[in-house]
């Protein structure tokens, strides 16, 4: 039934030129080949291309997977947290005291876990967000094009460099290389709360301050790439634009680099901070443990909340104390959903300029 | 203000590719002059060696020599920056900067400038955009981006940024290739306006436009791909388009072109 449709075709398109009919001749005789070409013409609902399909199904699954995954993580956190919240017998987030051992008389209370975690992270940031700015304008705008490659990829291999030798490097070369430094400015700073004698050895170098460093060279990789990307990507117009005025260098990074590219740079930090805010291994060899709590100097040693779950694997086999630290993930899952809600915010307030 | 310009045996390259061969030109002050030509015959780039954007591109390079008023622009003492601060362009599209009002784009120039007194920028403002013929469009919200301006609207804005520094000569690449014709008429009527105090060069694809606004017209053509662009002829416009002298320029004025 198919074959006369098919054998129509030719005739009926080649009407707008003979010569077309001339051309399609061959298509005729090799006309029992495609029948199927003919089906869709039955149906009258809107043609979707099986690729289309498939295409749509594969990205939407993607979608809700992601979603779904992070929905489980949430659940599983929160499910698992409640019980040991339950058996808490001081208040878990204003309590600075942490006692699992235990699992009958549960005291756990995270204040100075975060406390010292945003610490650390913020520390890290303001150290390395000036860093990575000054890199990714060097690479995109100073830096000659056969320099700036190689350079580029010196800084992404610093993101390669696996987390427990950073954590090494800190703990037995920058410690002590910071001392000095260190000590110097407990000495002559000492009245500000934040340079204060710490609760452990300074000599040690085990202290929020050198994991505050160590983070910041961690999480200046993926700063810089990312401010790199967008700065490179400022409308060759606008920078010619400030240059026919007479603009130097720097007035044309200024006056047109800056502004195009700060939405990019703050989401760039933020992301670094979310990696700051979760580095485990690093910060748990180069923090000096202590029972003491946390006093707000950059002296202090103590536990983020990663490098404190770690260090309590041990502890993991109780259920009821294992709850004390997945209450502590919690937070910390919590605490970067908020520095991402955060960031998001401050990128909206800028897209009316791009 | 309104310098005469003049180009002297002037050669440009990208690299090694020779773009621009012997450019000599003198642009009178107080006068319209067109560059035409086929597309790659050099004559933006010529345009942007008068103002030393050319340079900007890597590895390009200038030979010969471009005096403002009897000064070599080109000379080792002179700053590439100063130059642009004397010697205006807009560009063929319209190019505010996004993240400025529209008063701050028009005295962006003079802020680069050192001049920070608010009094000051604010007259500045008003004339370079009366200059441009946009005040009345914009004087309600000077203080929105310039970005939110329609095409034309923007092409002006940028224009009133050029002039806002009381440049000796204004260069023009392509301002309309980008606008509709109403757009386009309003920057042509500015044109003939603005070459009361400037000194206008302006490269243009389109003939009419060659003719309506400019008081004389340099033809530039290319020889065959990959040879350098040469300037084939320039006079008065009258003449360029009533009476050429050379054959090329008849026949891409006529449209016999290639």
């Amino acid at each position: 039934m198919n074959d006369p449709v098919v054998a129509k075709r030719p005739a009926g398109s080649g009407d707008p030129g003979a010569v077309r009919g001339v051309a399609a001749a061959p298509t005729a005789s090799e006309a029992p080949i495609p029948p199927t070409p003919a089906a869709p013409e039955t149906t009258k609902a809107p043609h979707v291309r099986p690729g289309d399909r498939i295409f749509r199904g594969l990205a939407t699954g993607s979608g809700v997977f992601i979603v779904v995954l992070i929905g489980a993580i949430g659940l599983f956190l929160i499910l698992q947290a409640i019980p040991s919240l339950g058996l808490d017998q001081i208040n878990f987030l204003t309590s600075r005291e942490w006692n699992t051992t235990d699992p009958a008389n549960l005291r756990f209370g995270i204040l100075d876990l975060l406390l010292v975690t945003v610490i650390v992270s913020i520390l890290a940031l303001l150290i390395a967000m000036p860093i990575a700015l000054g890199i990714a304008l060097f690479l995109t705008q100073y830096a000659p094009r056969n320099l700036a490659r190689p350079f580029a990829y010196v800084v992404d291999l610093l993101a390669a460099v696996p987390s427990i030798v950073f954590g090494l490097w800190g703990l037995f070369v920058l410690g002590p290389v910071l001392f000095p430094f260190s000590e110097w400015l407990i000495e002559n700073l000492g009245w500000i709360p934040l340079f204060a004698k710490g609760n452990v050895n300074v000599q040690l170098g085990g202290t929020i301050f050198t994991a505050g460093i160590v983070v910041a060279v961690m999480i200046l990789p993926i700063i810089t790439a990312v401010s790199r990307e967008v700065f490179d990507r400022t409308p060759r117009m606008h920078i010619e634009g400030a240059i026919a005025l007479g603009a130097t260098k720097w007035e044309v990074v200024r006056t047109t680099v800056l502004p195009f590219g700060k939405a990019g740079y703050v989401s760039a930090s933020m992301l670094g901070l979310g990696r700051a805010l979760g580095e485990t291994i690093a910060v748990m060899i180069i923090l000096s443990t202590t029972s003491a709590s946390f006093g707000w100097s950059l002296f202090d040693g103590g536990a983020t909340f990663a490098s404190k779950i770690a260090l309590a694997a041990p502890e993991f086999n109780d259920t009821r104390s294992a709850g004390a630290y997945i209450a502590a993930g919690l937070v910390l899952f919590v605490l970067t959903f908020v520095v991402n809600a955060i960031a998001r915010s401050i990128v909206a307030g800028h897209k009316e300029y791009e | 203000m309104a310098k005469r310009l003049d180009i002297k045996d002037l050669n440009l390259y990208y690299g090694k590719f020779h773009a621009v061969e012997n450019v000599s030109l003198a642009v009178p002050p107080k006068n319209v002059t067109a560059f035409i030509g086929p597309s790659g015959c050099g004559k933006s780039t010529v345009l942007r060696s008068l103002n030393r954007m050319h340079e900007v591109a890597p590895g390009a390079r200038v030979e010969g020599k471009v005096l403002l008023d009897g000064e070599d622009i080109y000379a080792s003492t002179v700053d590439p920056v100063e130059v642009r601060r004397t010697i205006g362009m807009v560009f063929q599209r319209p190019n505010p900067f996004p993240t400025m009002s529209i008063r701050d784009n028009v005295v962006a120039g003079l802020k680069l400038a050192g001049v920070k007194n608010k009094k000051e920028l604010d007259e500045v403002a008003e004339r370079s955009l009366r200059g441009a013929n946009l005040w009345n469009e914009v004087k309600d919200r000077l203080d929105r981006p310039g970005g939110g301006l329609s095409g034309g609207q923007q092409q002006r804005l940028c224009i009133a940024r050029a002039i806002a520094v009381q440049p000796d000569v204004l260069l023009m690449d392509e301002p309309c290739s980008a606008l509709d014709p109403i757009s386009t008429l309003a920057i042509e009527d500015l044109i003939t306006e603005l070459k009361k105090d400037y000194t206008i060069v302006i490269v243009t694809h389109n003939m009419q436009q060659a003719a309506r606004v400019s008081d004389q017209t340099a033809f530039f053509n290319l020889l065959g791909v990959g040879q350098p662009g040469q300037l084939i002829e320039v006079d008065d416009t009258e003449k360029i388009f009533s009476n050429p002298g050379q054959k090329a320029t008849e026949d891409y004025i006529s449209g016999r072109f290639g």
